[in-house]
C-alpha cells in the first residue's frame, strides 16, 4: 500500500505553523505540570502498556537530546496491514541478528511515520519509491516512472541525514480493480478497455484521487470517460463485491486481490509510477544493522507479498508468524521467534479483550487536554472579556487553530513534542480551545449591563463581581461549550493512535487496515458510549450547579 | 452656593459630564446635607439618573468635583464608600442565579456580617416593606414587579446606608399600599438619619418624602430650594406644569 500525500500541503503549512508557535508554547509550558502528574500516576500501574511506552519515549528523548547513537534500534512502520507485516520481518531480523529490537508499528500515515523517522523517534521502516520521490521529496509527477537510481534518490535524502538501502523486490504499484466476473464477461483486459463503459461506477480511495500521479491524470491519460467519486479504501471492496461500484483504486501487492474474486486492470500505458519498497533508514544507524537489513534485498516479489498479505488478512495468521516463516523459508534466520504464535485476531482480543487499557488512556487524553483547556480558555476569556477588539482577536485565532486538519495538526507537533501522550494532548487541547473560549465571552459578554451596573453599584470589588455574579451567570453557556468541546475530544482523540497515544483509535484504526469490522466497533461502540455519557454527566452538573430556570431549554 | 467649612454629603462642584461627545452637565453646583431627602425631578432624558450614578462613581466626570462624605470617590477605595451608600434602580437588577435572600444578602455575605445581625436586619426590612417571609426562597423571575422592586429596596437598605440613591425605586410599588411604604419609609429615615437622593416623574412621590427638590432640565437645574417654597413659588414655566399637575391629582 502507497500512503496519504500530506506532506504536499506541509509547506504552506509552515508559514502558518510560524504563527502558531507561542500559542504552542504557552500549551507546552501549561501542560508540563500535567504529564508529570500523569507520569507519576503511571509510574504506580507497575508494568502498565502506558508505563512502558513513557519510559522508553522518555529514554529515546533523551538519547535523541544527548545525540548519542542508542543501543535499541526503534522499528516502526505505517499503519497498514503491509507495513506492519514488513515492520515485524525487519524488526525480527534484526533480533536474530543480534540487535535489541523495540517495535513502534502502525504510527499512522506517510506523513507521521516520515516525521518520526526524520527525528529519530524510530531507525527505520520501510518505504516505496513513488512516495519518497514525491511526497517526501516533492519531486514532480514523472520522476517516479523514470527507472529507480538509489545513488541519486540517496544523494537527495543525503543532508536529511536519512539513506535507503536497497529495495526488497517487489512493486507495490497503484492499480485499477474490478470484479474477475464481471471482468470476464465484459471480455475488459486494459484500463483502455473501460473507455466504453462510461456509466460504470467508479468509486476512488481519497488518497489516489489527489495524487499528483493519481486518477485525474489517469484519466487524462487513458480517456476515460467516468467520472470517479472518494471511497475509504477499506470499504471499496466490500462495495464492489455488493455491486454498488464496479472499478477502484488497489495496490498490486494487496492479499485482498485474489481471495476477493478480483482482477487487476493492465496498465497498457505504463501510466503507474514505480513503487518499489525499499527500507528508509537513518544514516546514524549502525553499519552492521544496515547490514542486517540489506539481507532482504530482492527477496520479496510481488507475489510473495500478495501472498504474504494474504496469509495475514485471510488466513488470520500473525504478523510475527508470517515474518518468522518467511524469514525461515528466506534462510534469513534460524530458530523461533520470541513471539508467539497466537493469530492476530487472538493477540489483538487479548490485547484489548478488556478494553480498559484503550479507554483508560482515551480518558486521560481527552481529561487531560480538557482540563487545560478550560483552564486557559476560561482565563484568558476572563481576561479579555472587556475588550472587543481581543477578544475578537482570540476568537479569531482559536478559530484559526480549529481549521488546522487534525491529522496535519498531529504531524505538525511531532517535529517538536514527537510522538505519543504529549502531542495527542496538545492537539486535543487546541481542538478545545475554540467552543470553551467563544461560550466564555459570549456567555460574559451578554450579561445584562444593568446586572453589571448593579454589581458595581453595590460595592462589590472586581473579583466579587467575577465569582458572585459573571461567573455563575455565564456559567451555563461556559458549561455547554466545555460539554462540546469535551464530546469533539473524546471523538477526535481516537486519531491520537496515529501517533502512538493509544486510546480507542488502536482498535479503530487497526481494524481499518486489517479491514476487520469488529475490531472498528470495538473502538467505535465504546467511543460513542463516551460521548453519550459525556453528555449525561454535563447533564448531572448542570442539574447540580445552575438553578432550574438559569437552564435553558 | 454657601462655602461652608462643614462637609455636606453630596458636594459637587462645577460638574462638568461629557457623554458621547455630548455634553450633558456643564459646571454643575449641588449640595445635600446630611439627613436632606432630595427630589430630583424634570422631563426624560435630562440628565437625573446620570447624576445619580456620577454621585456613586458609575460615572466618571469629565471635569469638576464630587465629594461624598466628604471624601473625593477617586481617592479612596470605590468599593468601600459605594458600600456606604445605597443604590435602588427603577429596572431593579436582581441577579437571576440567585434567590431574593442571597440577593439581599449578597454584600454583607462579602463583608462577613454576623448572621444573627443579618437576620435581623431582613426581618426588619421585609416587615417594613410589607413582604412575606416565603419570598426569601424564590428567585426573581418568580416576583411580581412591585415584590421586585421592594426587594431591590431591601437589597439597598441591607447595609444601613449613610446616602440612599433611588433612581424610580417606587414605581413598581402597588399603588394602594404605596403611600403605607411611604410612611415606613420616612419613618425609617428620620431613625437611622440617612440622606436620600430620589429621582422620580411623580411629583406626589416627591413632595409626600422629599424635604428639597431640584428640577432639571436639559442638564441644567432650573430651580431647587425647600419642597413647600418650590411649590408655593414655581418661578419657571416647567415647574409650574409639574406642580400645576400634581395639585390636579391631588384634588
Amino acid at each position: 500500500m502507497i500512503e496519504y500525500a500530506v506532506l504536499k500541503n506541509t509547506q504552506t503549512g509552515w508559514g502558518l505553523w510560524r504563527l502558531l508557535l507561542p500559542s504552542l508554547l504557552l500549551t507546552f509550558f501549561c501542560l508540563q505540570g500535567l504529564q508529570a502528574q500523569s507520569a507519576d500516576q503511571h509510574s504506580s500501574e507497575q508494568g502498565s502498556f502506558e508505563q512502558q511506552a513513557l519510559r522508553k519515549q522518555q529514554t529515546l528523548e533523551q538519547q535523541t537530546l544527548a545525540n548519542e547513537p542508542r543501543n535499541t534500534l526503534v522499528v516502526g512502520s505505517k499503519a497498514f496491514a503491509e507495513g506492519y507485516l514488513l515492520g515485524e520481518i525487519l524488526a525480527q531480523l534484526l533480533e536474530s541478528d543480534g540487535f535489541q529490537v523495540e517495535r513502534r508499528l502502525g504510527l499512522g500515515k506517510t506523513l507521521i511515520t516520515y516525521e518520526a523517522l526524520a527525528h529519530g523517534e524510530i531507525d527505520v521502516y520501510v518505504e516505496y519509491t513513488g512516495t519518497l520521490l514525491q511526497a517526501i521529496l516533492k519531486q514532480p509527477a514523472d520522476a517516479a516512472k523514470i527507472p529507480f537510481d538509489m545513488a541519486k534518490l540517496n544523494a537527495a535524502l543525503q543532508n536529511r541525514g536519512l539513506q535507503v538501502l536497497p529495495p526488497l523486490g517487489f512493486n507495490s504499484t497503484y492499480a485499477l480493480v474490478m470484479s474477475a466476473n464481471k471482468k470476464q464477461a465484459f471480455n475488459i483486459q486494459t484500463i483502455g478497455d473501460l473507455t466504453q463503459y462510461a456509466d460504470w461506477v467508479v468509486s476512488i480511495s481519497h488518497e489516489f484521487m489527489h495524487r499528483p500521479d493519481g486518477w485525474f491524470q489517469l484519466k487524462e491519460a487513458y480517456q476515460l470517460p467516468q467520472k470517479a467519486g472518494g471511497i475509504e479504501h477499506s470499504l471499496a471492496y466490500e462495495a464492489i463485491n455488493n455491486g454498488s461500484i464496479a472499478i477502484t483504486d488497489a495496490y498490486s501487492t494487496d492479499g485482498d486481490i485474489a481471495t476477493r474474486g478480483l482482477e487487476l486492470l493492465e496498465d497498457n500505458l505504463g501510466f503507474f509510477p514505480e513503487y518499489l519498497a525499499l527500507p528508509l533508514v537513518r544514516q546514524s544507524m549502525p553499519d552492521a544493522a544496515k547490514a542486517s537489513i540489506m539481507q532482504l534485498a530482492g527477496t520479496i516479489d510481488e507475489r510473495l507479498m500478495q501472498q504474504l498479505n494474504a496469509k495475514v488478512l485471510q488466513e488470520d495468521q500473525s504478523y510475527a508468524s508470517v515474518a518468522r516463516d518467511f524469514l525461515n523459508d528466506a534462510g534469513l534466520k534460524d530458530g523461533l521467534s520470541l513471539n508467539d504464535g497466537l493469530s492476530l485476531t487472538e493477540r489483538l482480543l487479548t490485547r484489548l479483550q478488556p478494553l480498559i487499557k484503550p479507554l483508560k488512556e482515551h480518558l486521560q487524553l481527552t481529561f487531560s487536554a480538557l482540563l487545560a483547556a478550560t483552564l486557559l480558555g476560561v482565563g484568558v476569556g476572563l481576561l479579555c472579556y472587556r475588550s472587543h477588539k481581543l477578544s475578537r482577536l482570540l476568537i479569531y485565532s482559536t478559530g484559526l487553530m480549529q481549521t488546522i486538519p487534525s491529522l496535519a495538526l498531529l504531524a505538525l507537533l511531532i517535529p517538536i513534542f514527537g510522538i505519543g501522550w504529549l502531542p495527542a494532548v496538545i492537539a486535543l487541547f487546541v481542538y478545545s480551545l475554540l467552543p470553551i473560549v467563544r461560550s466564555t465571552l459570549t456567555s460574559l459578554v451578554t450579561i445584562d449591563p444593568l446586572l453589571k451596573e448593579v454589581a458595581l453599584g453595590l460595592g462589590l470589588t472586581h473579583k466579587q463581581q467575577i465569582l458572585k455574579v459573571y461567573l455563575p451567570m455565564a456559567l451555563p453557556g461556559m458549561l455547554t461549550g466545555i460539554k462540546t468541546a469535551a464530546v469533539i475530544s473524546i471523538g477526535t482523540a481516537t486519531l491520537a493512535s496515529f501517533i502512538g497515544a493509544g486510546g480507542l483509535g488502536d482498535p479503530i484504526i487497526t481494524g481499518l487496515s486489517l479491514n476487520d469490522h469488529s475490531l472498528v466497533l470495538l473502538g467505535a461502540i465504546p467511543a460513542a458510549l463516551l460521548a453519550i455519557m459525556t453528555e449525561w454527566l454535563f447533564e448531572r452538573l448542570e442539574r447540580r450547579w445552575i438553578p432550574a430556570h438559569m437552564r435553558g431549554r | 452656593m454657601p462655602v461652608d467649612a462643614v462637609s455636606a454629603c453630596v458636594e459637587m462642584s462645577r460638574l462638568s459630564f461629557h457623554y458621547q461627545q455630548q455634553c450633558l452637565f456643564d459646571q454643575l453646583n449641588l449640595r445635600l446635607e446630611y439627613g436632606e431627602l432630595m427630589a430630583l425631578c424634570g422631563p426624560s432624558g435630562c440628565g437625573k439618573s446620570s447624576l445619580l450614578k456620577l454621585i456613586n462613581g458609575l460615572l466618571t466626570p469629565s471635569a469638576g468635583s464630587i465629594r461624598v462624605f466628604g471624601q473625593a470617590l477617586s481617592a479612596v477605595d470605590a468599593e468601600a464608600l459605594r458600600q456606604r451608600m445605597g443604590y435602588a434602580v427603577q429596572k431593579i437588577g436582581l441577579f437571576p442565579h440567585l434567590t431574593t435572600e442571597e440577593n439581599i444578602r449578597l454584600v454583607a455575605n462579602t463583608r462577613k456580617i454576623d448572621e444573627q445581625a443579618q437576620q435581623q436586619r431582613i426581618d426588619f426590612l421585609l416587615d417594613m416593606f410589607n413582604l412575606s417571609k416565603s419570598l426569601l426562597k424564590r428567585y426573581p423571575h418568580e416576583l411580581s414587579g412591585g415584590q421586585a422592586q421592594r426587594v431591590g429596596l431591601c437589597r439597598a437598605l441591607m447595609l444601613k446606608p449613610k446616602l440612599l440613591l433611588l433612581d424610580e425605586a417606587f414605581s413598581a410599588v402597588d399603588p394602594i399600599s404605596r403611600f403605607d411604604i411611604y410612611r415606613e419609609f420616612l419613618k425609617l429615615q428620620q431613625a437611622e438619619g440617612f440622606s436620600v437622593v430620589l429621582v422620580t416623574h411623580d411629583m406626589r412621590e416627591a413632595h409626600f418624602l422629599a424635604h428639597s427638590i431640584v428640577v432639571m432640565e436639559a442638564g441644567q437645574i432650573i430651580r431647587q430650594g425647600k419642597m413647600d417654597q418650590v411649590i408655593a413659588q414655581p418661578d419657571h414655566p416647567l415647574v409650574s406644569r409639574l406642580v400645576k399637575e400634581h395639585l390636579l391629582c391631588e384634588a
